[in-house]
């Protein structure tokens, strides 16, 4: 990659002329002091996925401590961090004092203020506000996809992109696949030619769904909602988003391009009883990119059913089916398969964080959050599109007016949504539910 | 690091039982598991160079893996007050059970669920699907020991013939396959080397042949959740892996593209080798041996 050869080319200068010219030791002391700097991590978002960031972030860098941890509820954080002392025994990287515990829906930028590096993996319909905040603040961010979930908080990641980019900071993005050796490999080879120019593909993310967690009777309607913020579209973004997302943003990155439109059905069959909130549990989606290729992307979470994730894409030359990690020929005989087994490939969620930091303490940027944005649009606009029943532009997705998450909630607000005197939610309903 | 292990001679209490297979119909579906009579019997257990003169009761051994439709009975059932079941005249009692979590992910692996080995689930998950298993039943099931898996292992399967008995790295195209499609062992039983590896309830300990006595049904425990022992060699491992007497053992790397903390207590990330069958002994084993193999 780019980054890997433009450091070790500046290593290889700094190592050679260091000895010759006086203005080099400046250099040299300057990196030296960046290398030993200790660096100070903040996490905003404490359930299982924020805790196992903050693992991998302590376990790529030697140098680093968690200092701070922000989550709306107390007991959140708790359990994350007994869980990560847990896993580390008595590691002298965790030094999270009383009084650097934030909690509430402001408490993200008492955390962000304290730190150098922060996490942020709250669900993701406040991962706009948290992003503009820490950008604003100079702080480098991993953050867990998707980036919104609707279109106005997509634009406004896509501005702080820009000033993160100028001021240098580095973003890393949760989309693994990036970072896993075996998409990699097979992204070189496709990119070399081997299948030809894709023309079509499908992509699947087929499971049981996930959990569920139910009302408590002492539980005020917006708590509860953030409890089980999956089932609810203004937090999640629905699965086509929350999960899916992995499987467009392949699709994106292989073929190169961004979808230039979508049309699709969804809707809820098995899982609609009042804990499911609001979102569907099938979609089914054609992406039309620019280039003519079409993408079959469906997402299913029903009990019983046949899973699948995984994507596979048709060229003029061949095919490539990633999850196997294969490519065929026209004639469908198989003309290369990755030679290693999940065993013997680096864990993708530690390689991130093992470059996040060698980027960060190199002095390089690297910056995923323009293409993570625009996947998470795609996949807002395959949402907006089984919602409507209708075909929608990516200049409509764009510019789309719909602001699910309100910028200043208290724990008096509001909840977004409101049941009705049943207990149930508005359903998105093909044809008759408006694109705005 | 508390690290506690003893070996255990069964409380035995005789069920009337008739000692022949079976087929164990599982309450509101319409699956069953074949259960193959594997009568006791003296062995010697371990390799050429470590051993030692063993012994095992009689049990019943599932004839094949556990495979996804049934593991996906115990992911699906409705949670219940049930908390015990008979077994001859004997009251069973159950501290209560809990179904695994969903996954959040595709836990096949893209390699095929109906008729196929389910795989994935960790040994803690495995050990309690024998627990919701018995109280669906009324008949006690658990994993087997580590003998019991030995013992019902051993064959007439060398390397000239294993092609015949096993699926491994060079003949199953890169995936598990569907269970009992080549031969059985002497027991009637398929797929116990090759296709997936498979849990047994047995902590690892090293060195387990030291004593020159013979060991009568031994087990061994520990409370820890790592190294336990999985035996029999999959679809991933070269030929000369699958061996009655080859032992592995799991550590955290199993676990380890779990992206969260705490990892999960259900599900393995990096184990689409490793799935389990289960075993049926005449007695009950007594209430504390019961809840080492239940709530391992």
């Amino acid at each position: 990659m780019k980054k890997e050869s433009r450091r070790s080319f500046v290593r290889k200068t700094a190592a050679i002329t260091s000895g010759v010219l006086a203005t080099n030791v400046t250099f040299q002391s300057f990196a030296n002091v960046n290398e030993n700097k200790k660096l100070k991590l903040a996490v905003v978002g404490c359930g299982g996925r924020g805790s196992g960031a903050v693992v991998q972030a302590l376990n790529a860098d030697d140098n680093v401590e968690l200092i701070s941890m922000a989550d709306a509820f107390r007991d959140r954080i708790d359990s994350s961090l007994k869980g990560i002392q847990d896993h580390f025994g008595d590691s002298k990287k965790i030094k999270v004092k009383e009084k650097n515990i934030f909690i509430g829906f402001d408490s993200y930028k008492k955390a962000i203020d304290l730190c150098d590096v922060v996490i942020l993996t709250t669900p993701p319909g406040f991962r706009p506000l948290h992003f503009e905040y820490a950008v604003n603040n100079g702080k480098h961010v991993f953050m867990e996809k998707p980036v919104a979930t609707d279109a106005t908080g997509v634009r406004r990641v896509l501005e702080s992109a820009k000033k993160a980019k100028e001021n240098r900071l580095n973003v890393v993005v949760g989309l693994q696949r990036h970072y896993q050796n075996k998409y990699l490999n097979l992204y070189d080879k496709v990119s070399s030619d081997q299948i030809g120019k894709i023309v079509s593909g499908q992509v699947y993310w087929n499971d049981g769904g996930v959990w569920v967690n139910t009302r408590k009777p002492e539980q005020t309607e917006l708590e509860y909602q953030m409890r089980n913020w999956y089932y609810f579209t203004w937090i999640c973004g629905d699965h086509i988003l929350e999960q899916h997302i992995h499987n467009i943003d392949v699709a994106n990155w292989f073929i190169g391009e961004y979808p230039s439109h979508a049309q699709g059905m969804g809707g809820r069959e098995v899982r609609n009883g009042m804990e499911h909130g609001q979102i569907f549990d099938h979609h089914f989606v054609e992406f039309h990119y620019p280039g003519g290729a079409v993408v079959s992307s469906q997402c299913r979470h029903q009990k019983g059913t046949e899973s699948r994730v995984d994507e596979v894409f048709q060229g003029s030359k061949g095919s490539v089916v990633l999850g196997k990690g294969e490519i065929y020929n026209l004639e469908n005989e198989l003309t290369y398969k990755y030679p290693k087994s999940w065993s013997d490939d680096p864990n993708p969620y530690q390689v991130e964080h093992d470059k996040f930091f060698r980027s960060i303490r190199n002095g390089e940027v690297i910056s995923d959050t323009e293409n993570a944005a625009k996947s998470t649009l795609s996949a807002i606009m395959g949402r907006m599109a089984t919602y409507t029943g209708k075909k929608i532009t990516w200049d409509q997705i764009m510019n789309s007016k719909e602001n699910l998450v309100p910028d200043n909630l208290t724990w008096n607000s509001n909840a977004p949504t409101l049941p009705d005197s049943a207990g149930y939610y508005d359903i998105p309903v093909p044809g008759k539910t408006k694109f705005i | 690091m508390i690290f506690f292990s003893f070996i255990i001679i069964p409380f035995v209490l005789f069920v009337n039982t008739d000692k022949s297979n079976y087929s164990e119909k599982i309450p509101n579906s319409n699956f069953s598991i074949d259960m193959i009579y594997i009568p006791g019997g003296e062995f010697k257990m371990g390799n050429k160079k470590k051993n030692s003169d063993t012994e095992v009761s009689s049990f019943w051994m599932s004839k094949y893996e556990i495979t996804w439709e049934i593991y996906n009975l115990f992911m699906e059932y409705e949670e219940n007050n049930k908390l015990e079941f008979i077994v001859g005249n004997k009251k069973i009692k159950v501290d209560g059970i809990s179904k695994p979590t969903t996954p959040y992910t595709d836990m096949t692996f893209g390699m095929g669920y109906e008729g196929f080995p389910a795989v994935n689930m960790t040994h803690n998950a495995a050990s309690k699907f024998c627990k919701w298993l018995s109280l669906e039943t009324g008949n006690y099931y658990r994993l087997p020991t580590e003998a019991e898996w030995e013992y019902a292992s051993i064959s007439e399967i060398n390397e000239k013939n294993i092609d015949d008995y096993a699926w491994h790295k060079n003949n199953s195209g890169g995936k598990y396959q569907k269970v009992g499609q080549k031969e059985p062992n002497k027991w009637g039983v398929y797929d116990i080397l090759g296709n997936v590896s498979e849990w047994v309830a047995d902590s690892y300990e090293e060195n387990i042949f030291k004593s020159r006595k013979l060991r009568s049904d031994p087990f061994i425990y520990n409370k820890n959740k790592y190294p336990k022992v999985y035996r029999g060699g999959s679809w991933n491992d070269d030929p000369d892996k699958l061996l009655s007497k080859k032992r592995f053992y799991s550590n955290s790397r199993l676990q380890e593209r779990d992206p969260q903390i705490p990892k999960s207590k259900w599900w393995n990330t990096d184990a689409p080798h490793i799935g389990f069958r289960i075993v049926r002994v005449e007695n009950t084993d007594s209430k504390s041996l019961r809840d080492m193999f239940w709530n391992n």
